[in-house]
């Protein structure tokens, strides 16, 4: 009982709550709401999002933000559109993204961890300098070229009713969880997140980290950018422009610290699914796209706000016991 | 060279650094572009910067706190169509009553932002991401995704970006741009010379150390952000003046660019140290490269952004590394002639 009342306080607790009451009014507007075909629905019209979020949870953790990955989704799009249309075989432009995807990430690393500038200010440039290169690429044209194959693979069911897209992000939240939790790479991360310096002392190697996480930022979003572009079966410049938004919405809501050192999986899946039921709930009842992003912004604001409301009113509590 | 050296500041430095590079790009794309160096270029150039340095003003007073507004350009859109709004309903609505309500909203806006980030304690990053979205739906929603025509505002808010004050040789000083220096004027002073701007400073190289002084931080972080919104709400009205038609996407993008400016300019983004006059030059370097690229036919215009990228980059990490060598140097100096 006493564990039950202690998870409930936590900020998992609070948020399973939010969840459920979401799910109660989503099934009572509507009875397809918790069936199968609808669910995967769900899931695959945000599926990039979220894939990239598990890499943002990372990140964060480590005291450091990766804004440039919705232009590093748009890039890699571009790029694979532009390569398939130049002539190149399909499976080496999803290669040649992927490593695109790599070398963007290894360049915003770079800057971190060798001129030690800060990560918003680097992430920032790079938003506007990936996606000027995406824009380089295709201009303004819409490019629809890809082999029949491919499409398919964005949007018909791969294995059983599941897509191909929602098997990679619960394989992904499988070794993200396995990372954060069970090895001494994740450790690492936690430490960095609360303490750089001290982690420097301790003998980390903190710019190796670092390096490592926006490599493989920059490589899970070109490949969320594949999965895109294969979903669509067209790319534009302005692929993803303003998913960043979304995602790190996801992972702070998620109750990881934007200062770094907290911060759990099972919180951040939870909120996953509370945006993705939340914006569905809004469509079922025709509420449009733009309140639904300011909801989202509300909520965001509201993460951190309760929290703080809480701690407030329980140190006021205590002051006037005594 | 060595005592020049000594003398100046280094924010000096990085503002003659900054001049020196515009000067560098202007004979540049002067000598790849056929008659680029005339009064249109200036006229251009400095109608766009009028609406970007305020905004840079704004970005840069936030970020001396340590604090940072993304919500800037959605409060730039929301202001120009609330007002355009205001004033094709009503066409009696005078000037000064239509200058006053665009800085009002967009105070109250920021206000909200302040209040948030000052006294309940939540990371800008998170409430004004939060906002933009929030005053990006506002403007949606209060718009009804309907458009603010040009035909449909008053004759004066139209000829205000013709108005000149001065006019030389077709080279003209435009109204716009008269207010936009005498605001940057104002700021600098007000920064450097009252002590609620060095508070603001202080308050962003060491919040602790100010508050236990006893500043109140709060207090001036909220004033901070009730001055950036009113800033943005200014340049908000500018921005409806300028471009007659306002659509739900107005102002997209423009805090990215405000930020983009105040850090080419030197401001430290974890507060602190910069200048009013730095991150002015910010934007004036970044709206001169925009406009010279679209000019510039060898090379496709979507080059821009990508170069933008590149620039703040490149603008960073010098500032880091030439900064910090150059105050080592004067420190080491300075050490020398006392000792």
């Amino acid at each position: 009982m006493k564990i039950l009342f202690k998870t409930l306080k936590s900020w998992e607790g609070f948020l399973s709550f939010i969840l459920l009451i979401i799910i109660v009014v989503n099934t009572f507007n509507s009875e397809s709401f918790l069936s199968i075909d609808n669910q995967i629905n769900i899931f695959e019209l945000s599926i990039e999002k979220i894939i990239i979020a598990l890499i943002m949870v990372f990140i964060i953790i480590n005291a450091e933000i990766d804004l440039s990955v919705a232009s590093m989704m748009g890039l890699s799009a571009c790029a694979l559109g532009w390569l398939v249309e130049s002539g190149s075989p399909m499976i080496l432009s999803i290669v040649l993204c992927l490593i695109i995807g790599v070398l963007g990430g290894a360049f915003n690393g770079f800057w971190i961890t060798v001129f030690k500038l800060p990560s918003l200010v680097v992430t920032l440039a790079m938003l506007i300098g990936f996606r000027g290169l995406a824009r380089v690429l295709v201009e303004d044209r819409s490019i629809r070229v890809f082999p029949s194959w491919f499409e398919a693979l964005g949007q018909q069911a791969l294995f059983g009713p599941f897509p191909l897209s929602i098997i990679l992000f619960f394989l992904l939240l499988i070794v993200v969880v396995i990372i954060l939790k069970f090895t001494g790479f994740g450790r690492y991360i936690y430490f960095i997140g609360i303490n750089q310096d001290v982690a420097l002392y301790s003998g980390i190697n903190v710019s190796k980290v670092k390096m490592y996480l926006f490599i493989a930022s920059g490589f899970i979003s070109a490949l969320a950018g594949i999965l895109f572009a294969a979903r669509l079966g067209a790319v534009r410049g302005d692929m993803g422009l303003s998913f960043e938004l979304d995602i790190i919405t996801m992972v702070l809501l998620g109750g990881v610290s934007i200062f770094g050192g907290t911060g759990s999986i099972t919180g951040v899946f939870l909120s996953i699914l509370i945006v993705l039921y939340l914006r569905n709930g809004m469509s079922l009842t025709n509420i449009t796209g733009h309140v639904q992003t300011g909801v989202i912004g509300v909520l965001l604001i509201l993460s951190v706000l309760i929290p703080n409301v809480q701690k407030f009113m329980q140190n006021y509590l205590n002051q006037s016991r005594k | 060279m060595n005592k020049l050296l000594q003398k100046i500041r280094p924010e000096r430095l990085r503002e003659l650094i900054l001049l020196l590079l515009i000067s560098v790009v202007l004979i540049f794309f002067a000598s790849v572009i056929e008659r680029y160096l005339n009064a249109r270029l200036f006229n251009r150039v400095s109608a766009s910067v009028a609406i970007m340095a305020l905004l840079a003003i704004a970005q840069t007073l936030v970020i001396l706190t340590r604090n940072i507004d993304l919500s800037v350009g959605a409060v730039v859109g929301f202001t120009a169509y609330f007002v355009g709004y205001q004033l094709s309903q009503n066409q009696e609505i005078t000037p000064l009553v239509a200058i006053l309500m665009a800085i009002g909203v967009g105070a109250l806006m920021g206000g909200f932002n302040g209040f948030l980030v000052a006294f309940c304690g939540i990371p800008s990053i998170i409430v004004t991401l939060g906002t933009m979205a929030l005053y990006r739906t506002l403007l949606v929603e209060y718009s009804d995704a309907q458009t603010v025509l040009t035909v449909n505002l008053p004759q004066w808010l139209l000829d205000i970006p013709r108005v000149n004050i001065l006019s030389f040789d077709g080279l003209n000083l435009r109204l716009m741009v008269g207010v936009m220096i005498a605001i940057v004027i104002l700021f600098q002073l007000f920064l450097r010379y009252t002590s609620f701007g060095r508070k603001i400073y202080a308050v962003g190289s060491n919040p602790e150390a100010a508050s236990n002084s006893g500043f109140p931080n709060r207090k001036i972080i909220f004033i901070t952000f009730i001055l950036c919104g009113a800033l943005a709400g200014l340049s908000g009205f500018m921005y409806l003046a300028r471009f007659g038609n306002i659509t739900v996407v107005a102002g997209l993008g423009l805090e990215l660019k405000s930020v983009a400016a105040a850090v080419v300019g030197g401001v430290n983004i974890f507060g602190g140290s910069g200048s009013i006059f730095g991150s002015v030059l910010g934007a004036i370097l970044i709206d001169l490269l925009e406009n010279s690229l679209i000019r510039w036919l060898q090379i496709s215009e979507f080059w821009r952004d990508a170069m933008l990228g590149i620039l703040i980059l490149a603008s960073v990490a010098a500032d880091s590394v030439i900064m910090k060598r150059f105050r080592r140097y004067r420190l080491k100096k300075q050490t020398e002639t006392k000792s």
